[in-house]
């Protein structure tokens, strides 16, 4: 019982990180019906800002505290990803108004190749790590309740608590406040928004920003967790599922589809991967989102589509 | 039939010309609006009359004319200016938030009167959330004025038409508009709900002194609320008046009924 506990919760703080990610892609979706491909690569991008401003920023200054660093770089990291969203807006989607699905599709290919040559061109291209300075010794908690009780890392509940902090924070900023409000008007339909006097335009450049300062928590994480990589990229894909499964215009379905697919691909890795020789964690979930494409195309939470004849 | 006081032209239209492509839309039509009347544009399908008040919203740019709202003209408007100089509509096959509650969907119509930053509003902090009760409180208004109080909270897209075509109204309300455009508001209503329709345009024009500016193909209800109208037909102004010239112009009841040839 211990161990199932312990693997649901690893499961868990994984699943954390695709819902965030998924975030990601569902909010610029729903505001601006682009899906947008170059998420992925916007993890990248923050990530690679983050790490290295946070090892020149101490260099430059002549300071030593790490936390002072990180907090500089983080703000950085922030900062740049606005001026990408004002810049997509900007040069991409003014120019795009009322374009097919596809053409932005397209569109948002050409930023993935052109954000990931150009973030690789000024940070560099090796691996950098991201030190946060977390506790790394693994706590054992409910030791009344199971024998031995239960191991959990202490960086992967700090950094997990951080992700789900950011979603928190996305979520009452929707929800409750006005610019929030705005945004959904928006994501509902375009001409009636403008109607009321709120600006396309300004909204695209919110939105794409709130995406941005997703990837950039996102990427930090795993950054921490795995050092920073091109390969961050695929593991951003990892919320494809989670979008498919959760549907990609609901924000609480990409909230709860993180957490199962995180929990599920966890579960199945521990018991039945034995059995099959093991690594199904790779592509465990994509198999568990194609099962519920058979059966509810349009995800979990997605609004069913229904088309008049 | 009126009492209040009409007051100077608010809104002049001056040859509007608007064409797609070859089809010409609208050519070469002029009039004007007073202040805290109720003005009619009425004419058969596709007379126009839509393509008109995009025109006035800016959805639509039409290539000659212009237009003076308050003193100030314009070659052709553009939504969020139309929006912030006081200009509110309604649509005719509604575009509200459908997922939104009655009262978000008013709270939006607030949008450009919310001052404090967006930092401050996330954290619902201290004059950013005196703000939002103040909205909240003229919109709670609204709603009382259009009686839709037990319907606050559902969200829109399961409310049915009629009420749906009053929070388009509300929306537009929330605004405090000066001048209000209203797109066939009474479009596929029965006809008690024409009539609760009526009596709100009638009391907002009444009560806030609002000036109208209403499309309608129903004629009837037309001329018994209008204070003058404007009759198009395939893109021409073929009629301008008090509802009872408009009555008996010869050029209008051939348009709507048809002439023996």
């Amino acid at each position: 019982m211990g161990f199932f506990l312990e693997t649901i919760i690893a499961g868990l703080m994984n699943g954390v990180l695709y819902s965030l990610v998924a975030l990601g892609f569902v909010l610029i979706f729903k505001a601006s019906g682009v899906f947008n491909f170059a998420q992925g690569a916007m993890v990248l991008f923050a990530a690679l800002a983050m790490a290295r401003f946070a090892e020149w920023l101490p260099e430059w200054l002549g300071f030593e505290s790490l936390l002072l660093a990180n907090v500089l770089a983080f703000a950085i990291a922030a900062f740049l990803m606005l001026i990408f969203a004002w810049a997509v807006e900007r040069f991409v989607l003014r120019h795009l108004v009322n374009q097919e699905g596809v053409v932005l599709l397209m569109a948002t290919l050409g930023i993935t190749f052109f954000i990931d040559g150009f973030g690789q061109t000024i940070f560099g291209s090796d691996i950098y790590v991201i030190d946060l300075g977390l506790p790394d010794e693994p706590i054992f908690i409910l030791e009344g309740l199971f024998p031995g009780g239960l191991l959990i890392n202490q960086d992967d509940l700090v950094t997990a608590l951080m992700a789900m902090a950011m979603v928190a924070l996305l979520t009452l900023f929707f929800q409750k406040s006005g610019t929030g409000r705005a945004l959904r008007a928006v994501a509902d339909d375009h001409q009636a928004a403008q109607s009321v006097g709120i600006p396309l335009g300004r909204m695209w450049v919110i939105v794409w920003f709130m995406a941005g300062l997703t990837a950039l928590v996102a990427g930090m994480i795993w950054g921490e967790k795995m050092g920073v990589q091109f390969a961050l990229t695929f593991v951003a894909l990892k919320a494809l599922p989670v979008i498919i499964l959760g549907g990609l215009t609901s924000v609480p379905g990409a909230i709860v589809a993180g957490l199962i697919i995180g929990v599920s691909e966890q579960l199945a890795e521990v018991y039945i991967g034995p059995m099959v020789g093991g690594g199904i964690q790779i592509w465990f979930a994509y198999v568990l989102a194609m099962v519920v494409l058979l059966f509810r195309p349009q995800g979990l939470f997605g609004e069913k589509i229904i088309d008049r004849v | 039939m009126s009492k209040k006081k009409i007051g100077d032209v608010i809104l002049d239209v001056h040859n509007i010309s608007l064409r797609f492509g070859g089809v010409k839309a609208l050519s070469d039509i002029s009039f004007d609006v007073r202040e805290h009347e109720i003005r009619a544009i009425i004419g058969p399908n596709g007379a126009g009359k839509s393509s008109m008040l995009n025109c006035i919203n800016g959805v639509y740019k039409p290539q000659e004319g212009s237009i003076t709202f308050r003193g100030q003209t314009f070659k052709h408007m553009n939504s969020r200016q139309v929006a912030e100089m006081g200009v509110a509509r309604t649509f005719q096959n509604l575009a509200l938030f459908k997922g939104m509650s009655v009262i978000d969907n008013l709270m939006t119509g607030r949008n450009l009167r919310i001052k404090s930053n967006l930092l401050l509003q996330a954290l619902r902090w201290g004059p950013a959330e005196r703000e939002e009760s103040e909205h909240r409180e003229k919109v709670e208004r609204i709603i009382d004025f259009l009686e839709i109080q037990a319907h606050r909270k559902t969200p829109v897209g399961q409310l049915p038409y009629g009420l749906q075509k009053r929070v388009d109204l509300g929306r537009a309300l929330a605004m405090e508009p000066q001048v209000l455009l209203l797109d066939e508001p009474m479009a596929g209503m029965n006809v008690e709900e024409k009539q609760d329709m009526c009596r709100f345009v009638l009391d907002v024009n009444d009560e806030f002194g609002t000036t109208i500016v209403l499309i309608e193909h129903d004629m009837s209800v037309v001329m018994d609320i209008s204070d003058r109208v404007v009759v198009l037909d395939y893109g021409k102004k073929i009629g301008d008046g008090v509802p009872d010239e408009v009555r008996a112009n010869p050029d209008v009841i051939s348009a709507y009924l048809g002439t023996s040839h």
